[in-house]
């Protein structure tokens, strides 16, 4: 990795013995103290390292739930409920493990809004962008395959309805769906299935963790000017001891929020009919995602044959049911953002990502209604990004009848404050 | 901060700096300790596992010289109804014989009746004898296949690895007939 200049020195022999043999020391030193880290940083850049941290964790919760949950159809309900009542701490894991999911999607989406806001995910950090969908999407099954566990009306119902996504896939589709049951329903080896890769799952989101890391500590953190690190020794400091620390007050913020839920409203985040054994004949009356997933299950939903966006898209409806329709539109949501690094290549995207917020927080409040409600602009963050998002690049590029252009040559728009110096500012 | 500290300034600066980073080093700690041990105690036998402790038994139909193995918090309990001959052996012996040395009397409460775990206190494999055609070993009492531990007609220990007598749990005759173990 670059950007590590280490200058590591020890008295010590047996670390120099080892040193010579894995020069471990030094490569610690040079990523995690000397590191060089933009001195701007703002708190929006504490939720990387917290979603490292909540990932660890889920990870030390579940595998201590894994100890007492046993995956079976006719087991499984009754042996969270012993984890609840019987294991000692049991609660407190499983409250934690519950509530963690819900957390680390906070957390996530923060740092996801944080790197579209600042620009993060422009050059050269295009890579560390898309693996970082890649875990998002990695987190979005681990989620699902968690959520089914517990084997209440909700888990059972939850994955009928997901698992029943891939029917949608033309010709192959009901084999698909045949393959990811192992029968003809959601049952025992679905259960089995998915406990073994919710189990799995986890560690390969440690592995593009460490990717992403990897691909951040080639060129570094952005920072909230926009403007790279042109000169090492002035624009950043070492990363211990001014960002762990920054990091540790951070991390104590989140924990008393993330304990808020656990010990006061652990349930806030659930759905009373999880506490309901699951029933294949007995479907509940609301079906809902867990919140995290709403905007999602919105896009799904909004795509039905009278759906104007759909007959388009589909010739009139000749092309693909409405199903497959909702299905594609719903992967395409998050799909859309490996493309966003070559979308423009300004610092920042501000109006864009205020309507972008909007829907998104719209569609959950839409995602949650029963299902007669509303679609209008359920379409809406595709639309923003592939369309809006290059036309207000070109705009802050300079392209544009408002656009001023600076000494050092940096283009700027209405909206932004050019700097004397070069740099762009909002 | 040595630019803008000076002098003995410099050395308050210093233990207060030093006082602040041990007492948020040690609050640190302990917070991390409490918050481990909740992870590590879920693997304690949990409060259903402990619900299980005791076991009734009715010794009714146990004729004398008979045994029955019973089943009490997860491992064997052996229940012999005792002859005259095996109470006459189990008491005559000499407590310098024996590695652990215990009377037949604190290990019964009525004679013809002994209730012990049937766990070698070597390493836990369940000692022969119970049945009439098992090897009793070489003091009418029970053998070990593990690794040869032989225990006489009270349970104790009498030669071979094993360090202690076969445990006898916590029970009471409810009635003539019955037992209660735990």
């Amino acid at each position: 990795m670059s950007g590590g200049t280490s200058n590591f020195q020890s008295n010590s022999r047996v670390v120099n013995w080892i040193e010579h043999r894995l020069p471990i020391f030094s490569f610690l030193d040079s990523q995690l103290h000397q590191y060089p880290t933009p001195k701007n940083l703002n708190y929006f850049w504490n939720f990387g390292s917290l979603a490292g941290i909540v990932l660890v964790i889920m990870i030390v919760s579940g595998i201590t739930l894994a100890m007492s949950y046993t995956p079976h159809t006719d087991l499984a309900f009754t042996s969270v409920e012993r984890i609840m009542r019987d294991v000692n701490s049991g609660w407190l894991i499983r409250y934690i493990h519950m509530n963690g999911a819900s957390i680390f999607f906070i957390v996530v989406y923060i740092h996801i809004f944080r790197g579209l806001y600042y620009g993060s995910y422009k050059a050269p950090r295009e890579i560390l962008w898309m693996i970082g969908i890649f875990i998002l999407l990695a987190m979005m099954a681990t989620a699902f395959m968690g959520y089914v566990l517990p084997w209440g009306q909700m888990s059972f119902w939850g994955a009928t309805v997901i698992t029943n996504l891939f029917s949608a896939i033309p010709l192959v589709g009901d084999w698909i769906v045949q393959l990811l049951w192992g029968g003809f329903v959601v049952g025992n080896p679905t259960l089995n299935r998915f406990f073994s890769l919710h189990y799995l799952l986890p560690f390969v989101i440690v592995g593009l963790v460490f990717l992403h890391l990897w691909a951040l500590h080639m060129h570094h953190s952005n920072n909230p000017t926009g403007v790279e690190i042109k000169d090492e020794k002035q624009d950043t400091i070492p990363f211990h001891p001014y960002y762990t620390i920054k990091d540790m007050y951070g991390l104590g913020i989140m924990l008393i929020f993330f304990a808020f839920f656990i010990f006061f409203a652990p349930n806030y985040f659930g759905h009373p009919d999880n506490y309901i054994m699951a029933d294949p004949l007995v479907t509940p009356p609301h079906i809902v995602p867990e919140w995290y997933f709403l905007p999602f299950y919105a896009i799904l939903r909004a795509f039905t044959s009278d759906y104007w966006v759909y007959q388009i898209i589909s010739l009139g409806g000749g092309l693909m049911s409405a199903k497959l329709a909702g299905v594609i539109a719903m992967f395409a949501s998050i799909l859309v953002l490996l493309l966003l690094p070559w979308l423009g290549e300004v610092p920042s995207a501000l109006p864009l990502l205020l309507l972008g917020v909007r829907d998104r927080l719209r569609h959950p409040r839409m995602g949650r209604r029963p299902a007669a409600g509303r679609r209008a602009g359920h379409d809406r963050p595709v639309v923003d990004v592939l369309v809006l998002l290059p036309h207000h690049h070109r705009c802050a590029a300079g392209r544009h009848p408002g656009a001023a252009e600076t000494a050092s040559g940096q283009h700027c728009c209405i909206g932004y404050q050019c700097t004397p110096g070069g740099g762009v500012r909002l | 901060m040595s630019e803008t500290a000076t002098g003995g300034a410099e050395i308050d600066e210093q233990t207060r700096r030093d006082f602040l980073i041990w007492s948020t080093v040690a609050v640190g700690a302990v917070g991390t300790a409490l918050a481990v041990w909740p992870f590590i105690d879920q693997m304690n036998p949990a409060a259903d596992t402990l619900a299980l402790a005791s076991t009734e038994v009715d010794i009714s139909q146990i004729e004398v010289g008979q045994s029955i193995t019973v089943i009490w918090r997860g491992k064997p309990v052996f229940i012999r109804h005792r002859t005259p001959e095996e109470i006459q052996a189990a008491e005559s012996v000499d407590l310098a014989d024996l590695p652990d040395p215990q009377t037949d009397d604190a290990r019964v409460q009525k004679p013809e009746w002994l209730i012990m775990v049937g766990v070698c206190t070597h390493l836990g494999c369940i000692p022969l004898g119970q049945k009439s055609g098992d090897p009793k070993g070489d003091f009418g009492g029970w053998f070990c296949p593990c690794h040869g531990s032989h225990y006489d007609t009270s349970g104790r220990i009498r030669k071979g690895p094993a360090p202690n007598n076969l445990p006898v749990p916590g029970y009471e005759f409810t009635s003539d007939s019955t037992v209660l173990i735990g």
